[in-house]
Formats: C-alpha cells, sequence, structure tokens
C-alpha cells in the first residue's frame, strides 16, 4: 500500500482519537478544525481534491467556527447565571 | 484492509465519545467525528492504486482511460456528506445553546432529571 | 439509565456493528484494486457531456436530482436554526460593544484578504465543471471572506455590509435558480434537469452545457447559507441573558 496513505490514515486515527477524548469543548474545537485538515490531507493522498477543498473549508473552517460560537454563548449564559445567584 | 479498519474504528470513537459525554457540545462534536468515518470508508472503497483523480486536463485519446482515474461516483457522495454533516452539526448545536438557555446545564445527565 | 447501563448498551451495539462491518469488509473488493464499474459508466457519461471534471458531472449533471435534495436540506437547516436561535421571552439586543483590542496589522491583513477571498470563491464556482471545486466549496470560501470583516473587529462594518435579509434571498434564489434550471430540462430536453445547453470543448471555461449554471445557482445558494447560518450564532453574543430564575419564563416546566 502506498506509503502516503498509510501515514495520512494513521494521522487521521490518531486525530479523531484526539478529539473525542479532549473532555474541553472549547479545546476540542481547535483540535476538530486540526482534525479536519488532516482529512483534507487524506483525501488530497486518495486523489480527490473536490473533497479535500470541502473539507477544508467546511470541515475545517466553518463547523469549528459554529461549535467555537455556541460554546461561547454557552459559557456566557453560565458565568451570568453564576452572577444572579 | 486497513483502510477499511480505520474507517470503522473513526466511526466507534465517535460513538463511544457520545456515550461518555457530559457535555451536549461535546457529543454533537464527538457525531461529526463519526460521520467523518463514513467519508474515509466512501473514498477508500473508490481508491484505485496508481490512479489519478477523476478530472480531465484534455479530452483523452486512447479508450481505457477510464481505468486510470479513482472513482468520481463515491467523490461526489462525499461532498454531499460533508454538506450534510455541517448542517446536521449546526442544527443540533442551535439546540444546545437553546438546551442551555431554558435549563441551565448541557450536561445530558442533569437534562434527565428535570421536566420538559 | 444508568451510566453503567449505557456502556452495556454501548458495548453490544459496538460488537454487533463491529461484527456486521467485519463481515461486509471481508467480502468487499480489497482497497485499491480495479473493479470499479459506477467509475466506468461515470466517465463515460461525462465525456459525453464535454465534463472535464467528473465529480461536478455527477453532482450537477448525472445525479443533478440529489444535489436539489441536498439544497433543500441546507434551507431547512438554516430555517431550523433561525427557528431555535430566535430571542426568548426576556432577551435584549446589546447593541454597539466592541470586542477586545485587534491589532493593527491584523487589520491591514483583512483589508488584503477580504476581496482576494472573495474572488477566489467566485473563482472556485466558475470553474467547477474544470477544476477542483465548484458550488459548494466556492459558495463557503465566499461566505468566509464576509467574515473576516468581523475577524478584523469592524462588526459595524461587517453588520452593515451583511444585510441578512439579502443573503436569506440570495439563499432561495440559489434554490429557485437550480429548479428552473430542472424545469427548462423537462420543457425542452423531454427530463427533469436534462443537459440542454450546447456541450462545448471539454476542459474549457463555457463547457458542460448546464453545469456552471447549476454551479452558480448552488454557490448562490451555500454563499447565502452560511452567512446567515454563522450570522445567527454570532448574534448570539449580543443578546442578554434572559433574567431571573434558573427557568427562562414562559417555558412552561418552573417546579
Amino acid at each position: 500500500m502506498n506509503i502516503l496513505i498509510t501515514v495520512a490514515l494513521t494521522l487521521v486515527l490518531a486525530g479523531a482519537a484526539v478529539v473525542v477524548f479532549t473532555p474541553v469543548p472549547s479545546r476540542q474545537a481547535v483540535v476538530l478544525s486540526v482534525y479536519g485538515i488532516l482529512l483534507a490531507a487524506l483525501f488530497m493522498a486518495l486523489q480527490a481534491p473536490d473533497v479535500a477543498l470541502s473539507q477544508v473549508a467546511v470541515g475545517a473552517a466553518v463547523v469549528p467556527l459554529i461549535v467555537m460560537l455556541a460554546i461561547r454563548k454557552i459559557d456566557s449564559l453560565r458565568a451570568a447565571r453564576r452572577r444572579q445567584r | 484492509m486497513y483502510p477499511y479498519v480505520v474507517a470503522g474504528a473513526i466511526l466507534f470513537l465517535g460513538v463511544i465519545g457520545i456515550a461518555r459525554s457530559r457535555n451536549l457540545v461535546h457529543a454533537v462534536v464527538c457525531l461529526a467525528v463519526a460521520q467523518s468515518g463514513t467519508y474515509v470508508l466512501l473514498l477508500t472503497v473508490g481508491y484505485q492504486r496508481g490512479a489519478t483523480a477523476p478530472i480531465f486536463q484534455s479530452a483523452p485519446e486512447k479508450a481505457g482511460y477510464a481505468a486510470t482515474l479513482v472513482d468520481p461516483v463515491v467523490q461526489a457522495l462525499t461532498l454531499t456528506d460533508i454538506v450534510v454533516s455541517a448542517t446536521v452539526t449546526s442544527m443540533l448545536l442551535a439546540l444546545a445553546v437553546q438546551i442551555a438557555k431554558r435549563h441551565d446545564t448541557v450536561d445530558p445527565d442533569e437534562l434527565r432529571s428535570l421536566r420538559g | 439509565m444508568s451510566r453503567g447501563g449505557r456502556y452495556w448498551v454501548l458495548a453490544v451495539g459496538i460488537a454487533a456493528v463491529g461484527g456486521a462491518l467485519a463481515w461486509a469488509f471481508l467480502s468487499m473488493p480489497g482497497f485499491g484494486g480495479g473493479f470499479h464499474p459506477y467509475r466506468d459508466a461515470a466517465v463515460a457519461a461525462a465525456l459525453r457531456h464535454s465534463t472535464a471534471n467528473v465529480v461536478s458531472s455527477v453532482n450537477f449533471d448525472q445525479r443533478g436530482f440529489d444535489t436539489l435534495g441536498e439544497e433543500t436540506i441546507l434551507l431547512a437547516s438554516v430555517v431550523g436554526v433561525a427557528v431555535l436561535l430566535r430571542p426568548l421571552p426576556g432577551e435584549r439586543h446589546r447593541h454597539g460593544r466592541q470586542g477586545g483590542h485587534v491589532l493593527g496589522t491584523t487589520r491591514m491583513l483583512v483589508v488584503v484578504a477580504v476581496p482576494l477571498t472573495l474572488v477566489l470563491g467566485i473563482d472556485v464556482v466558475a470553474h467547477g465543471a474544470v477544476t477542483p471545486g465548484g458550488g459548494f466549496q466556492g459558495g463557503v470560501v465566499a461566505a468566509t471572506a464576509l467574515h473576516l470583516i468581523y475577524v478584523g473587529d469592524r462588526y459595524r462594518v461587517f453588520a452593515r455590509l451583511r444585510p441578512i435579509g439579502l443573503f436569506e434571498q440570495a439563499e432561495a434564489a440559489g434554490v429557485v435558480a437550480y429548479a428552473a434550471v430542472g424545469v427548462a430540462g423537462l420543457a425542452f430536453g423531454g427530463s427533469w434537469l436534462a443537459n440542454i445547453l450546447p456541450h462545448g470543448t471539454l476542459a474549457r471555461l463555457v463547457s458542460a452545457g448546464t453545469v456552471p449554471l447549476l454551479n452558480a445557482a448552488v454557490g448562490l445558494a451555500v454563499a447565502g447559507s452560511v452567512v446567515v447560518l454563522l450570522s445567527h450564532f454570532l448574534d448570539q453574543r449580543f443578546l442578554s441573558p434572559p433574567p431571573g430564575t434558573r427557568h427562562a419564563p414562559g417555558d412552561g416546566t418552573q417546579p
């Protein structure tokens, strides 16, 4: 098997494990973005430039951004509730 | 065989993450990871050793050109998959924000003790 | 269910699905083999319509109807997010608050990067039938360009450049344009989404018949929906939390 693909697959697998076992969501958003880029690299190695481009735009940028914004909102809600008590 | 095993392993990692999760946002991210296993499976199914991306620079001269390209059908399916994953993730995150507003927690275990 | 019970269910599920997957993987053609009948058919069909990017041909020509369904999913999710993130009773908009300090160089970089990114996005949409990319990728890139202004902490500039109503209309217009090309195919080509335009020469910018048109329609819809989607999440920052008790007023779950 192609060395490049094997290495990319292993990196993606490791990346998925890191995303799943990162307990703090705000840190997870950053790791998710890195994981998205790893997936895009794998897709390039698998000769799928269309999919890689889509993955970079959506999986490495837009989705982590939405995750980040959701976390910030939830954190600010919690902080506000704590001040009220 | 290894690529298929990696795809299955990513799916299971995501599912395990959802089951262990103590935070709805964390669970949603794990769901996105589980779905990314399907991208890997689709693209590895369509891969062919030594073949190139399914994009022509110029018109092919001889017959049998198709055998030098990787499968474009699974790539098109993966594109759809990525977009659908993004829409599902954004919907669920909006739901998590709404739950945080109404119930003051995003821990699924604490949510169970509440009505609604 | 308790945590322990949940893990038991998980273990049973993983064992069953894992077994089924292992069975499937063992009887599948091996990785990297040359047996791809769908590829052979799809590549031949793409060449018949002079589409250099076979992935675009599959998405916008051969299974164009599925892509319309996908666009509808996108539209539905944007509507869903809008409904879920609407202000609750008691939540108020806080305006004019700018965030932290942003470096001057960052602002400079944003000024340079915004037009470049926008042009790149349009270029990716326009060349969808010829090079990697297309409506989805280009649409997201173009939508990202607008949000770079936000990175530069020009929220007021950003808010003015982002009349949400316009982007909602752009999104709807994209979906309608896609369906219109489909109806035109039905009227003039005898089937829904038939590729009725001249196919042109392979690998030219104007080739592949209706594929560039559908790409542009999808690009418009995707750019519109990404901007609208992100705007709902971004605007959450400017909503003050509802005052009062543990439960938001009016949700009917007060103990």
